[in-house]
């Protein structure tokens, strides 16, 4: 399927959109198209898109993030350069946008130059393994919140259900009957499921999967 | 679907507060740790708790302290200066023998300081950020779970001890997303006949309060209370033990800096120089006898902390200074590497052989 020209990632705080955002800016930039990432994310203080500015930028892939992102400066502020991604209609654009409602409503004033260019598709993440979207009911109340922010609809549901280090592909499989029940209360089609490059090893067989290189952290062991 | 869930630690102390029985949340937002209140003020309305943004930090710990006193299980959560604005209320439930349970998630401080993970209010913790001879139990969580866990443990250990038990974590800590598992099989209850429930006109008034007009009363209370709190130290540190085996040295780490050091542990083990963690879980009271012992086996002790070293002082007293003990540190919101924490391991060992 041809990718729209501007791909926006939103959903529950911890759902997992930074990493998918990331990988998804690989995939367009692989299938050659020049992208640009911009972290939109005002909640988060940490693990965010600007943690993975190394490699987008060997990439090729410029990253737009807050000059305060990962700093000690506590301000919900946007970048200026984030105009030239909804003016700029010769580039790719994949938006990371922050967690939950809260979140989500700094990206209303970058709306109606989206809604008039008419060539978007805005993701719903979903990750049923997060305590306040359990279930298909919880997840589409989070969908609403988010949408009443920032005034604008989804247009598909990624399934990133995983429980960390821990996930298999046995686990991924289970959520996939929440995620059919998502896209019939909310009338979205699933345009895939996200995973670790690992667990896509047990999922050969399964439709459209898209393995994931994951953020790296240097404390994230469990010995 | 597995029995697991993926959680942030802040989100983990929440939902396990609501699992140990706590209906009552009071706070006041302040990064790292707004998840806890933005979590209560979601799940406390659908189950008939009250979750109460107050008006600052201090408005918060006084309620806590009112609920507390009617005997229900309450929790406030803040981070570093958030907590100094606590201390006073943390004071007057010491004073007052009011079991609660508080949440610190560390930023990096003196001052208004910073947002990034921190472990400087170890001070604070241990020895008392409040007036007075008071103590509180300081629980130091090192992963999503013990962060569910410890805060199960801590209304337990709360509601035992009729104290205060501090939740010590770091901005990584709350920030940090793993697999939790919640155990509701570990949640216990007390009886509070001291509780402010009304005398039905069958009993005395209880009282609670911490203004004492006898000099000769109040020396018996704070008598009272230190043979309670040598009665925990006695039976309540915990610890964990990480390759002590044959360790000839040692590393003393709490939370991330724990995390940390355990792959520098590893990366060390590969060179052939033997080492070991010992990991506090309770920061008070301080596991000492294990730290002790440690030192009769031993050559040197590194204190890892994320801090200017705070720790190290409990750490030269449990060992009685019969071994070296070095620092290896950040300060302000950063994070050591496992990679200095392996160098300062080489240097130790390089030294001391």
């Amino acid at each position: 399927m041809e990718p729209k020209r501007v791909s926006l990632f939103a959903g529950h705080y911890g759902s997992g959109k930074t990493n998918i955002a990331v990988n998804y800016a690989f995939l367009l930039k692989k299938m050659g198209k020049e992208v640009t990432v911009a972290d939109l994310d005002i909640v988060n203080p940490y693990f965010r898109t600007k943690d993975s500015e190394k490699e987008l930028s060997e990439a090729g892939i410029p990253l737009i993030s807050s000059a305060f992102a990962n700093s000690n400066v506590d301000l919900p502020a946007l970048p200026q350069e984030l105009y030239s991604l909804v003016e700029r209609q010769d580039r790719y654009a994949v938006l990371d946008i922050g967690g939950d409602d809260r979140g989500a409503l700094a990206l209303g004033r970058y709306v109606p130059f989206i809604l008039e260019e008419n060539n978007y598709e805005m993701f719903f993440v979903v990750n049923f393994y997060r305590p306040l979207t359990t279930t298909a009911e919880e997840a589409m109340e989070v969908m609403h919140e988010i949408e009443d922010a920032c005034k604008m609809r989804f247009t598909a549901i990624i399934n990133n259900s995983n429980i960390g280090n821990d996930t298999t592909a046995r686990d991924v499989l289970a959520t996939f009957e929440e995620t059919e029940k998502l896209s019939r209360l909310s009338g979205l089609p699933v345009r895939m499921t996200t995973v670790t490059a690992q667990v896509a090893e047990d999922m050969k067989d399964v439709e459209n999967i898209l393995p994931m290189v994951l953020q790296e952290k240097y404390f994230d062991i469990n010995i | 679907m597995a029995d697991k869930v993926l959680m942030k630690g802040n989100e983990a102390i929440a939902e396990a507060a609501i699992l140990a029985g706590c209906r009552h949340y009071f706070g006041y937002p302040i990064t790292p740790q707004t998840e806890i209140a933005a979590y209560m003020a979601k799940r406390m309305p659908k189950i008939g708790g009250t979750f109460l943004q107050a008006e600052s930090e201090v408005a918060a710990i006084n309620m806590v302290y009112g609920v507390a006193g009617a005997g229900y299980r309450v929790i406030t959560s803040s981070s570093s200066p958030g907590i100094s604005l606590k201390s006073e209320g943390l004071s007057y439930m010491a004073g007052s023998d009011l079991p609660a349970v508080v949440v610190n998630v560390q930023g990096g401080g003196p001052g208004l300081g910073g947002i990034q993970p921190s472990q400087s209010d170890y001070f604070q913790a241990t020895k008392g950020g409040g007036h007075g001879d008071y103590k509180m139990i300081v629980l130091a969580p090192a992963s999503v779970q013990e962060m569910a866990d410890l805060t199960i443990e801590g209304f337990d250990l709360a509601d035992k001890y009729r104290m205060t038990t501090m939740i010590l974590a770091d901005g990584t800590m709350g920030q940090m997303m793993e697999p939790v598992e919640l155990k509701a099989d570990a949640v216990k209850t007390y009886e509070k006949p001291w509780a402010v429930t009304g005398t039905k006109m069958a009993r005395k008034h209880n009282i609670i309060n911490s203004l004492s007009l006898v000099p000769e009363e109040l020396e018996q209370l704070n008598f009272a209370r230190y043979e309670r709190y040598k009665q925990i130290e006695e039976t309540e540190a915990r610890w964990e033990e990480f390759m002590m085996e044959d360790a000839e040295y040692c590393i003393v780490a709490f939370g991330i800096a724990a995390r940390v050091s355990k792959n520098a542990i590893v990366a060390a083990r590969a060179k052939g120089i033997k080492v070991g963690l010992i990991r506090p879980i309770t920061l008070w009271p301080f596991p000492k006898k294990v730290l002790c012992d440690a030192a009769d086996k031993c050559k040197a002790f590194i204190s890892v902390e994320l801090s200017m070293g705070q720790m190290i002082e409990d750490v030269e007293l449990a060992t009685r200074c019969k071994k070296p003990v070095v620092l290896c540190n950040r300060a302000g919101g950063m994070i050591p590497t496992p990679e200095q924490v392996l160098a300062k391991i080489e240097e130790v060992a390089g030294g001391i052989n």
